[in-house]
């Protein structure tokens, strides 16, 4: 049961950053948000994972989260809004997929080294998922980086917040894990769809009113 | 004092807290521009005058979610000082930016409302005594900053409110994981729970902790936190966020924000500093601070906007506190802590003054901007005594500190002390040769000022501590700065 347990934990993490790389090529911003609502499944199911093998129960309100907000609500969201701004077109990576891709996988062989070795004493469970929380986090800042879509920035931030997640339900009876994920989630939501908000209703403002202006003159 | 402190009903340490978090409930309500300034100043004011209880009083740590000692209470008077003065420039300046029809009166209530819960999350990022608690607040201080700083809503503003928020974020999200690596080290020593990140128990036992674990926490935490000092290479959010937002929000960011994740890198240097075997914190902090202190320098010739010109000019000087408390040893983290106390005071006083001249000019771009000492005799003087100052003229307060600094370095490290000087000849001479622009030969145009003066006070003040402190330190305050660098180690 004990290795049985590990092996699973493992996986769910190992799938999330497998999911990660899917995300890095994804070259169609709808495809993109697809991949990430199957980004915070596999969160979601990793959590709940972590929550039953140290019966943390509370652990269960943070793999909820993760499933409704960030695998339903905020997808769906932003899918309206890529619709209604006429952005669903191709996004454009810098220095291409191979080299990405390549620099992804060079990523996780950091994260390997780096955290494998560091946390020797941890234990077995958290050892692994703490190198593979890194991993995906240092994805999504890749994907930050290579991508100029503030959508896309977006969604590279918040599987980069993921991987925050898994790597805070893996630490053993971290306390304050749920209010960090609840605090990190709904701010981010908040501040997402309220940029988004402002800009498009500002940028509507400032067509009306220049109208309005460029009107007033000619009549003068 | 002491025995009128404890017929209080409440803690002054709470109500460090309260008081700004009520504040800003009770001002998002509150639509009337006059009150709310009134109200804002008030808060501001209260919060200072409990800040400065806290030097009496202290909580007992077994009880409470906070602590105060010797370093934090430095940060916590410093700051609510600023964030006191910069309400009272703030009452004025936003006036003005309301006549002139630059800012939406719809727009008072929210902007009130961020400022207070600005200061809030500020204080309770100082005063926490556990790390996962100072994470939240630092979160939340980047994000009620990102919030102000698109407080204009121009193109420009809004995307320097991205900018700064995805970078914000990422280095935010860094020091997450830092402080959960931080965790993991201390939960095989402390055990399951809460008690593993509360700050007291880390420091007591780190020398216990898993050193391998501690080195790969402090590179997280350095780069995330670092990000929010504005240490190059990290320092990209920082200019575009203190020019595009008001000017109220660049004094506080310069005087406060960059202090408080300051604060933050500073615990946990002494986190790792308790370890015997983990990695020295210092190296990468004087590495840091001198990069981030050359490239500030070399960037300030390059400046074309003026408050662009100073928001360099705090990368410069976040650079060289960073590189003290590198360096370490009593004297060095003493001219430190004097150094972050004058430029918090001397560089919000410049951007009371550089907002004053935005209005009175009509822009902020260094070019149009011209003999000022002649057009606004008063306005001109106060800046180019601020700027004497923040260039490290003597007699003022950046002197003395900068002085400590560069004489405690050559007798230590003779070799780092050339590239330091290095970096503040050049930071000068590019402050001063600017500042010739600005301040004298024939005055540009102004614009006809129908609206009313801000007030010069809180930037006078500000100027008169940083000279007093050049002048004379006094006794006690000397003896509490000792006291603390021989804390910091």
């Amino acid at each position: 049961m004990e290795r049985f347990s590990l092996d699973a934990a493992h996986l769910l993490a190992g799938g999330m950053v497998l999911v990660s790389f899917m995300m890095l090529y994804q070259n169609r911003i709808l495809g993109l948000l697809n991949v990430f609502a199957a980004h915070a499944v596999v969160l979601a199911l990793s959590v709940a994972w972590q929550a039953y093998v140290q019966s943390a129960p509370h652990l269960f309100v943070t793999a909820a989260i993760a499933l409704i907000l960030k695998a339903i609500i905020i997808p769906v969201a932003l899918h309206h809004m890529v619709l209604r701004l006429g952005v669903h077109r191709d996004i454009e990576t810098v220095g291409g997929i191979g080299p990405t891709m390549l620099m992804g996988i060079g990523l996780v062989a950091l994260s390997m080294v780096v955290m494998l070795p560091a946390a020797a004493e941890a234990d077995p469970i958290a050892r692994e998922d703490l190198a593979l929380a890194l991993s995906v986090i240092l994805l999504g800042l890749l994907m930050m980086v290579t991508r100029q879509n503030a959508i896309s920035q977006i969604v590279g931030f918040m599987s980069l917040e993921n991987g925050l997640v898994l790597a805070a339900t893996g630490a053993r009876g971290m306390p304050l894990v749920v209010e960090i994920s609840v605090a990190f989630s709904v701010l981010v939501a908040f501040i997402v769809i309220g940029v988004f908000l402002f800009r498009i209703r500002e940028r509507f403002d400032t067509i009306d009113t220049q109208a309005l202006d460029d009107f007033r003159e000619g009549r003068e | 004092m002491t025995a009128f402190l404890h017929q209080l009903p409440f803690a002054p340490i709470d109500a460090v807290l309260v008081v700004p978090g009520l504040a800003a409930l009770l001002l998002a309500l509150i639509p009337q521009y006059r009150l709310g300034a009134r109200l804002n100043m008030l808060a501001s004011g209260l919060t200072f005058l409990f800040a400065l209880t806290l030097l009496l009083e202290r909580p007992d740590p077994a009880v409470s979610f906070l602590f105060v000692d010797d370093l934090n209470v430095v940060f916590v008077v410093l700051g609510t000082f600023v964030g006191f003065t910069t309400s009272i420039f703030s009452a004025s300046y936003i006036g003005h930016e309301i006549e002139i029809g630059r800012l939406k009166p719809g727009y008072i209530r929210f902007y009130h409302g961020m400022y207070q819960a600005l200061s809030f999350s500020m204080n309770l990022g100082l005063t926490a005594n556990n790390v996962g608690l100072m994470w939240v607040a630092v979160e939340l201080a980047t994000l009620t900053t990102v919030l102000m700083v698109g407080l204009y809503r121009t193109q420009a503003a809004l995307e320097a409110a991205w900018k700064y928020f995805i970078l914000g974020s990422v280095g935010i999200a860094l020091a997450l994981f830092g402080t959960i690596l931080i965790y993991m080290a201390a939960r095989p020593v402390i055990g399951e729970g809460h008690d593993a990140m509360v700050w007291t128990t880390l420091i007591a036992n780190a020398n216990a902790f898993s050193p391998e674990l501690l080195n790969v926490a402090f590179v997280f935490l350095m780069l995330g936190y670092g990000t929010k000092v504005g240490l190059a290479p990290l320092h990209a959010w920082l200019p575009d966020a203190h020019a595009e937002g008001p000017t109220p929000i660049s004094a506080v960011l310069s005087g406060l924000l960059l202090n408080v994740a300051l604060y933050a890198l500073l615990r946990f240097k002494m986190l790792l500093a308790a370890n015997p075997l983990a990695v020295a914190p210092g190296p990468l902090l004087v590495t840091l601070g001198l990069v981030s202190l050359i490239f500030a320098a070399f960037m300030l010739y390059l400046r074309r906007d003026i408050k662009r010109l100073f928001a360099y000019s705090s990368i410069e000087h976040m650079g060289l506190i960073a590189f003290a408390f590198g360096m370490g040893g009593p004297l060095a983290n003493f001219a430190g802590l004097l150094h972050m106390t004058m430029h918090s005071l001397t560089k919000s006083a410049i951007f009371f003054a550089v907002g004053q001249v935005a209005q009175v000019k009509g822009t902020q771009k260094l070019a149009d901007i011209r003999g000022l000492t002649e057009s606004h005799p008063t306005l001109g003087w106060s800046l180019v005594v601020g700027v004497a100052a923040i260039a490290g003229l003597p007699p003022m307060g950046i002197f003395t500190s900068e002085f400590l600094l560069v004489s405690s370095t050559f007798a230590r490290e003779p070799l780092l002390a050339i590239p330091l000087v290095a970096g503040l000849l050049l930071a000068f001479g590019a402050l001063v040769w600017r500042l010739t622009g600005i301040a004298f030969g024939p005055p540009s145009p102004s614009v006809v000022d129908a609206g009313r003066r801000p007030s010069m006070l809180p930037l006078i003040i500000h100027l008169v501590l940083v000279l007093i402190a050049g002048l004379y330190l006094p006794g006690p305050l000397v003896a509490w700065f000792q006291n603390v660098a021989r804390m910091l180690g």
